[in-house]
């Protein structure tokens, strides 16, 4: 049982070890593409693992918890890494196209996997320390590909980036510090008792704002995203589009579990605190992307505004709400990491990202055109895209609890979503190219072309797949909802049944 | 640096440091000592070394590039945490197999996967560290 | 003692952010480190200090003899220590390379990945 849970992380850590060691040749990138597929394979059989069984708890090293390191899933971790999994996937195909080999030298495909290493750990761990232990592994990995390059505008970027998160690290890291003070344990099925039991709940809630302001720097919350538009654009494509899909998400995770499992003593105070943010989260974002004139500084923007969405699902905090969160999390990760690719193409093909200096792609090439409606149409909430059902959810939610505002918040942003989009669509591909180049695809060799363009169709045929059958996908959001707000599984399967 | 004495005591200095870095790392598992402590000892010597003579001498002595060691490092560090499956323990979970007696006071010596686990940290460290130092070293 | 420690950590806080707010990269690190030094400190703290000897088991027997320490903060400390001096050479690094390329280190002069519009 407990391999199901190890792989996902050990598969991606062994990658990184060989890719490293043969970066030097063409075998980094075929090392990475095997090890991104075998990934994909370990977090299927988690997935289906979790499917039969609900939860699935393994104790590292045979110590038992409370005292061990506990790796733990549930419905929610399961698909966190089964999307991971994809994503990392997607984006090593796409690397055969984009990634030079002048930074495959330098390491890009070991940072890479580390990164997604990262992540999964972070996913999967039931330990609050633990969790700051891969947080900081993907903030490392994350640094690396960031400036993996050196060009000054990265550098520049890196230095807001690492500024930042690091601080928020370190704030999460007082605020484990206090919350070890306060009940003794770490493990978060048993903080998820120990909280209840405290006696000063007013220092719980007070420690309860620093894991909030730690997570939300992460997550890029208002007022907390600042880094997010400065570094965004500047790293390779490929990178940006696994920092759009994951990273931010990640944050959004760490929050949905520490404020369903662990923080709910004091659900009105808050709970209240994250709708606001929320709604400032989202109207901030679309106006910011409204500003904007480039294709990448555009996208970013839009993931603080998306960003708002799923904290919203967090913040009503009614089933029906946090299973739109789950939704919105899973369909938010496939279409953005698209989006990113998308621009990565785009750039490719007609040399720039700024959006006064580009043209001309509808007509050179009407199939990447198609590509991009789809992930675009979906972001902003079209029928039958799987963004329509995510913010549907979302929406219905807020009206069931009378919440008219924020749903009316979350309405006109979607509305000014696709403003946004409507821009890229009609600078990018609708107008003419200003220097008069005609971007055709037959302007780059095929063994570019086609490495950048599977995945971007491989991730359009999921979104529409869930647009098209939300069925199944609903239903399992529904269960990983029921989880989270009943947190007696996860806690039974951590710490085993007693009397 | 170029002093006769720093870099004549150097050789001796290093020779010592790196042979305590071994003892650490092998006195782990029972007493204070381990793959880290190891593994900083054994930066230590090598820093000592470059400093005395130069970074490109220190790198010529580690013979292969600090990156590779930690990337190898971590390799061994999985491999030891994966052993355990083949005896269905959880992931990391210590094997042990004593020679000559069945615990630790009858034993000459043990075979473990806790060994090898902190030699794969030793490697890490000495690796991390010394790749973090001849970068800077390089640049001033 | 926590009292001290508390008031330590309300120094070093108060420094780091002092240093924090400068424009200056390398003073924004240098609060840095105070701050994750405060944070390993809160940490310490609240393992309680207690008198007690090294929590180990001595030879032959299942628990410590006597009162020990609590040696689980100490772990963490470690462990955040270990992490953090990773993460701030590299940050280090970083601003080394940024000098060097961008021949400044004052975070309004820096803005390569976001150029004034009317800079152009």
């Amino acid at each position: 049982m407990s391999w199901l849970l190890v792989l996902p992380i050990a598969i991606p850590f062994a990658t990184a070890v060989f890719a490293y060691l043969a970066r030097a040749s063409a075998a980094g990138r075929w090392i990475s593409l095997g090890g991104s597929v075998a990934s994909l394979l370990a977090s299927s059989a988690l997935m289906v693992g979790v499917l039969r069984e609900g939860v699935i708890a393994a104790q590292m090293s045979s110590w038992d918890a409370p005292f061990g390191i506990t790796l733990v899933s549930d419905y929610l971790s399961a698909v966190m890494v089964v999307i991971t999994a994809i994503t990392g996937l997607a984006t090593a195909i796409y690397a055969f196209g984009e990634i030079s080999e002048r930074l495959e030298k330098l390491g890009y495909h070991a940072l890479f996997q580390t990164l997604i290493a990262g992540v999964t750990g972070a996913f999967l761990t039931g330990d609050l320390f633990n969790l700051y232990v891969w947080f900081e592994v993907m903030l490392i990995a994350s640094f690396g590909l960031l400036v993996l390059g050196g060009s000054r505008a990265q550098l520049d970027a890196g230095i807001r980036y690492v500024a930042l998160n690091l601080v928020s690290t370190i704030v999460f890291l007082a605020g484990i510090g206090l919350l070890y003070g306060v009940t003794g344990t770490l493990n978060m099925a048993d903080l998820s008792e120990a909280v209840a039991q405290a006696e000063n709940q007013n220092l719980i809630t007070v420690i309860a704002i620093l894991f909030m302001i730690g997570f939300g720097v992460k997550a890029a919350v208002f007022p907390l995203f600042f880094w997010l538009p400065a570094s965004y654009h500047t790293p390779s494509f490929a990178v940006s589009a696994v920092f759009a899909g994951l990273l931010t998400k990640v944050g959004v995770y760490a929050l949905m579990r520490m404020f369903t499992l662990v923080f709910v003593g004091d659900v009105a105070f808050t709970h209240e605190i994250l709708i606001w943010v929320s709604a400032l989260t989202m109207v901030t974002g679309v106006l910011g992307a409204a500003a904007q004139t480039d294709f990448r500084k555009i996208l970013s923007f839009h993931i603080i505004s998306q960003i708002g969405y799923m904290v919203l699902g967090l913040a009503l905090y009614t089933p029906l709400a946090l299973m739109g969160g789950v939704f919105y999390l899973v369909h938010h990760i496939i279409v953005k990491a698209n989006l990113f690719l998308v621009s990565g193409v785009a750039k490719k093909l007609t040399g720039s990202t700024d959006l006064n200096r580009i043209g001309g792609l509808y007509k050179s090439s009407p199939f990447l055109a198609a590509l991009f409606i789809i992930p675009a149409f979906s972001l902003a909430g079209f029928p039958p895209l799987s963004g329509f059902w995510a913010k549907y959810l979302i929406v219905k939610a807020a009206l069931e609890i009378d919440a008219w505002f924020i749903a009316f918040v979350a309405l006109v942003v979607g509305l000014l979503t696709i403003f946004s989009m409507t821009k890229i669509w009609g600078m990018a591909f609708w107008k003419p190219h200003p220097d008069g180049i005609d971007p055709e695809p037959a302007r780059i060799s095929p063994a570019v072309y086609w490495p950048m363009m599977i995945p971007i169709i491989g991730l359009a045929i999921m979104t529409v797949v869930i647009g098209l059958m939300p069925e199944p996908f609903v239903q399992f959001a529904e269960i990983a909802a029921m989880q989270l707000l009943e947190p007696d599984a996860y806690v039974t399967t951590v710490l085993g049944v007693r009397p | 640096m170029n002093s006769i004495i720093f870099t004549a005591a150097a050789r001796l200095l290093v020779a010592l440091l790196l042979v305590f870095s071994v003892f650490m790392l092998l006195r782990g598992h029972n007493l204070p000592g381990g793959g880290f402590i190891g593994g900083l000892l054994g930066a230590v010597g090598f820093i000592v070394y470059s400093l005395a003579c130069g970074p490109k001498e220190a790198k010529a002595a580690l013979r292969c590039s600090p990156e590779a060691l930690a990337m190898v490092g971590l390799g061994i560090a999985l491999a030891a945490g994966l052993v355990s499956v083949f005896f269905g323990d959880p992931f990391f979970t210590g094997q042990w197999y004593w020679v000559g007696g069945d615990s630790y006071e009858t034993a000459a010596f043990s075979v473990n996967s806790v060994l090898v686990f902190d030699i794969g940290v030793y490697l890490v460290v000495l690796g991390g560290i010394l790749s973090l130092t001849f970068a800077f070293e390089e640049e001033t | 003692m926590e009292a001290l420690t508390a008031l330590l950590v309300g120094v070093l806080v108060a420094a780091s952010v002092y240093l924090m707010l400068a424009r200056n990269f390398l003073r924004f690190l240098f609060g840095l480190i105070l701050l994750s030094n405060a944070a390993n400190l809160v940490i310490f703290a609240s393992g309680r200090m207690t008198l007690g000897a090294p929590a180990l088991v001595p030879y032959g027997m299942d628990t410590p003899d006597g009162v020990v320490g609590n040696a689980l903060p100490q772990a963490l400390v470690l462990t955040a220590i270990v992490i953090g001096f990773g993460l701030l050479a590299f940050t280090l690094a970083l601003a080394f390379e940024a000098y060097r390329r961008l021949r400044t280190l004052d975070t309004d002069k820096m803005n390569d990945a976001e150029p004034r519009e009317d800079a152009k």
